[in-house]
């Protein structure tokens, strides 16, 4: 099947949670929406009871591909994000070689579009090598085929005040924004979970919450001093919320995302020594995940995004303080989305659709996805039972690797179909 | 008791005197001429250290031995562990030799954890000191060297106050030594610059004052802790190692403020000059040495009482 060559009906579908309707998909756009659409010969996918979302876009995934692909590569991460509804993904700079160059996030966006299960959007890192010393290429990678617009260090943070202020400057030229890791590194170093009475028991080296919102906070100034947009990956404090939610007050171009697994865990999960749960920035306490469900319903965070961290078994099954900091997300993210807004009533199915599809798309400059499921519109749609149960098996996933903090968890909601531009890449459940 | 001793924390206050109560007993036997007993002959322990420890490597050797059983040392150094093998790796291969019991000292915290969670190995695991976390046989050889002095041997340190002065926030004697001597209902009170002290340490079961002095008239027990020299100066917890020994250091001075029958207590080794001076160190009230004495009836008590299957749930 190729591009947009055949015609899809959705039957019965609720779009954005709303009355069951008919879509009618034809040439890689939504041709029709309405009751009992007729389409002789379409390919007719039965929807009832079924709630229809614009294709999810993730602006924080890790790919790992090139330089790890043991742990995975562009094909199995996008497939991983079809299964999970995702149209589209961020593929972040920090691989081996890093993304600092036009040669390599061609590369990345190559990959992503000879695979074929999402589109694939590189980041590109900020600075050369990620090593927050000199400024990457930033025009040749907006320039390249790749047309960049996301720039991040993630997993080291852009701490050299001019450097950020420079970079923060420099991205507007092509309408670029800045996504900031934000983590004080003196305040950070050698820590291994959130600094609080947990970690003063464990004898784990904290990560304090002052330590993401001290840059979270100048970076705010210096975005508003420069007149540019910065995005805050991974924002997992209450005290980041405030922040950004004062910045947002005064009218500055601040976004932000939260993850999946900071809206559902807490850093008590670490009392296991369990590395699934480690993770950077820190599983934080039950206050910091209601205030970031709270900033998320509110719309002082933007976005859901999933930090979608592949590692290897033995990066994880390995003593706390040797093991990798991550874990996936892709798979999951709509189901703990589900459970932690929509189940808790703080977002409908149209809030969800704005914060994993709408707003991501915009924050990334990505024209073509997060639109509305209306006519003329491009044909990327998801298609979740909320009714459904299930629990998640790590090996279920279509990821390389196994490190899931949800193993043996029962989730809400399941991904019935995925389709990109009219092409389905999830049906019944299954990759296609 | 429960199957592994990875924290202080897993002791019931009857799980605690019992060890402490059978350690009395065991320390009786190192007077006599033949100190072997047979209670575990025919098990092996496995001596599992990928942190230099002579003292403690030394300690629960010879407890292992007193009781008969078979003893391996295994040291990261010079081994497998030094190239690049995996804790997991290790582990399967003390499981392959049958290991009844795993000691384990590791810079990491949580290490024994792994160990005793993970479904790797079947034995007993004994934390002999991971990273920053716990150090469970310390605290109770301390406990049990209170006992003696303060308590006629067998009796309770219930009311008894225990100050622990010096590095909490590194260290994991304090942190096993306020868990256990909170749960024998002794008073224990953490003296130490703020910044030397945990986030969190306000919901610990005990009291935290940054003076020192205040702190001494009520002592029952002193217990100071190392500092390293290298988390003053440029390390930036405190500005030197002089100030530090003025501010937190047990001298001369500070023992005559202790009542009579008050004891210091340190877990070694000494930093002699910075935490306490030898004035203290060799004093009449210094238990240091006999604190090495009891580690090994405390560490024949944990052994015997795991691996002879008497009161422990598997």
């Amino acid at each position: 099947m190729s591009d947009g060559a055949t015609e899809i009906l959705v039957r019965g579908a609720r779009v954005l949670g709303a009355e069951p309707a008919d879509l009618l998909l034809r040439d890689a756009a939504v041709a029709d929406v309405g009751p009992r659409l007729d389409a002789p010969g379409a390919l007719v996918i039965e929807a009832d009871g079924l709630v229809a979302l614009p294709g999810l876009v993730d602006l924080h995934t890790h790919l790992r591909e090139p330089g790890r692909e043991d742990a995975e590569t562009v094909s199995t991460g996008t497939r991983a994000a079809a299964a999970g509804g995702f149209t589209a993904v961020h593929a972040m700079a920090n691989t081996d070689p890093v993304a600092d160059t036009a040669g390599v996030v061609e590369q990345v966006w190559r990959l992503g579009a000879e695979a074929g299960h999402c589109d694939v959007h590189p980041v590109g890192a900020v600075s050369v090598g990620l090593e927050g010393v000199r400024l990457a290429e930033l025009g040749a990678m907006a320039d390249s085929a790749a047309r960049v617009r996301v720039f991040s260090d993630d997993g080291h943070c852009v701490s050299d005040a001019v450097l950020m202020r420079r970079a923060l400057e420099y991205v507007k030229a092509f309408d670029g924004v800045v996504a900031q890791h934000a983590q004080e590194p003196g305040l950070t170093a050698g820590a291994q979970m959130n600094e609080g009475e947990l970690s003063g028991r464990l004898g784990l080296a904290g990560w304090p919450a002052v330590a993401e919102e001290a840059i979270i906070a100048r970076d705010c100034l210096l975005a508003a001093h420069v007149g540019s947009r910065l995005h805050v990956c991974h924002v997992s404090t209450a005290g980041s919320v405030e922040i950004i939610r004062w910045a947002k007050s005064k009218g500055w171009d601040v976004t932000a995302e939260v993850t999946p697994h900071h809206l559902l865990l807490t850093d008590q999960l670490a009392e296991s020594y369990d590395p699934l749960f480690k993770v950077n920035p820190p599983l934080r306490t039950k206050a910091d995940v209601e205030a970031v469900r709270e900033g998320l319903a509110d719309g002082t965070i933007d976005a859901v995004a999933t930090d979608h961290a592949p590692h290897p078994v033995e990066d994880k099954e390995c003593e706390w303080a040797a093991a990798a900091f991550g874990m996936l997300g892709l798979d999951t993210a709509l189901s703990v989305v589900q459970e932690a807004m929509v189940e808790t009533g703080l977002l409908d199915w149209a809030g969800v659709a704005d914060r994993m599809a709408g707003r991501p798309a915009r924050i990334g400059r990505v024209g073509d996805q997060g639109r509305p499921l209306a006519v003329g519109e491009p044909a990327n749609l998801v298609l979740v039972d909320p009714a459904a149960r299930r629990t998640i098996r790590p090996g279920q996933s279509a990821s390389l690797s196994r490190n899931t903090p949800y193993a043996g968890t029962e989730l809400p909601g399941r991904v019935i179909s995925t389709v990109l531009r009219g092409r389905p890449t999830v049906l019944d459940g299954e990759l296609v | 008791m429960k199957r592994h001793l990875l924290s202080a924390g897993d002791l019931s206050r009857d799980d605690a005197v019992r060890v402490l109560d059978t350690a009395v007993e065991l320390l009786a036997l190192s007077d006599r001429p033949i100190k072997k007993l047979p209670t575990l002959r025919g098990r092996t322990v496995v001596n599992l250290f990928f942190e230099d420890s002579t003292r403690t490597r030394i300690s629960f050797e010879a407890a292992a031995k007193r009781l008969s059983a078979d003893v391996i040392t295994f040291s990261a150094k010079g081994s497998s562990v030094s190239k690049g093998e995996s804790l997991k790796d290790t582990a399967l291969t003390l499981q392959a030799m049958g290991a009844d019991a795993v000691i384990v000292r590791h810079q990491s915290s949580g290490a024994p954890h792994r160990l005793a969670s993970a479904g790797w190995i079947d034995g007993s695991v004994i934390n002999a000191g991971d990273g920053t976390h716990e150090h469970p046989t310390q605290a109770l050889l301390d406990a049990f060297t209170l006992r003696r002095h303060l308590a006629g041997d067998t009796g309770d340190l219930e009311g008894r106050r225990v100050t622990i002065v010096g590095d909490v926030l590194h260290s994991r004697v304090a942190r096993s030594n306020a868990l256990l001597l909170s749960t024998l209902g002794a008073e224990v009170t953490l003296v130490a610059p703020p910044t030397l002290l945990p986030v969190g340490v306000g919901s610990w079961p005990v009291e935290y004052t940054y003076a020192l002095d205040p702190a001494l008239a009520k002592a029952d027990a002193v217990m100071m802790l190392r500092v390293q020299r290298e988390r003053g100066g440029g390390g930036g917890f405190f500005p030197s190692s002089r100030e530090y020994s003025r501010r937190y250091g047990m001298d001369a001075r500070r023992m005559s403020l202790l009542p009579d029958h008050a004891l210091v207590l340190h877990p070694g080794p000494m930093n002699r000059g910075v935490e306490i001076s030898a004035e203290v160190a060799d004093s009449a009230r210094s238990v240091i040495v006999e604190q090495v004495t009891n580690g090994v009836a405390v560490r024949m008590a944990v052994l015997y009482l795991l691996l002879s299957g008497e009161g422990t749930t598997r």
